[in-house]
């Protein structure tokens, strides 16, 4: 699944330990999100998204990253 | 958010206390074992009451270890808790196979000795920490 994470974070000039914190996860887990290795449930991904206040859809897409 | 507000995450902090917590009971839970093991043979000359208190008391440590474990793993993260539960079924799996097949090389001859219990739980605990390493790796 790809996501728009790390655009996200890094257009709000977070650390990935400062998104685990608002997240409550740890900065592995952030990481691994973020390079596609591990996909959020969906519990976490609506977390992401009321912190980034956009829609589930414009973080995370289900089409399959290609590396 | 500030570097501060990181320092103080509540989901380190958390699990930070419940590591401690599992290392405490897990320590206690080892001496009591060892006391068990040791205390009636070279203490009270296997007194049955101070024995059997004994192993209670390390019946109870034990129980409590669980739920210090237990209270760790509900305190992980879901990337975290799927390692660990992939890691363990992959311990479940290699405990039975293995443990049954050494059970075995006994029956039929194979080795003169009587398999330990400590042979499997140490084989166990290597499966465990391989299996945790390589789930680190994975999502790296």
């Amino acid at each position: 699944m790809k996501n728009r994470l790390k655009v996200l974070r890094a257009e709000r000039d977070w650390t990935q330990a400062q998104l685990a914190e608002a997240l409550e996860v740890s900065r592995q887990t952030i990481n691994a999100i973020e390079k596609g290795k591990f996909d959020p449930s969906l519990p976490l991904a609506f977390k992401a998204a009321r912190l980034f206040k956009l829609p589930i859809e414009d973080i995370f897409d289900d089409e399959v990253e290609t590396k | 958010m500030t570097k501060q507000d990181c320092e103080q995450s509540s989901y380190q902090t958390k699990n930070n206390a419940n590591t401690k917590s599992l290392r405490n009971w897990t320590m206690v839970w080892v001496v009591t074992m060892a006391i068990a093991a040791f205390a009636p043979r070279f203490i009270w000359d296997f007194n049955t009451s101070l024995t059997i208190i004994t192993l209670l008391v390390n019946l109870a440590v034990g129980f409590r270890m669980l739920v210090a474990n237990r209270d760790y793993l509900r305190g992980l993260d879901e990337m975290q808790q799927k390692i660990l539960f992939d890691a363990m079924a992959v311990t479940l799996g290699v405990g039975l196979v293995v443990g049954l097949s050494y059970e075995l090389l006994e029956d039929i001859k194979l080795i003169a000795f009587e398999p330990e219990i400590s042979h499997l739980i140490i084989v166990m605990c290597l499966t465990n920490l391989t299996a945790i390493i390589a789930g680190h790796r994975k999502y790296r």
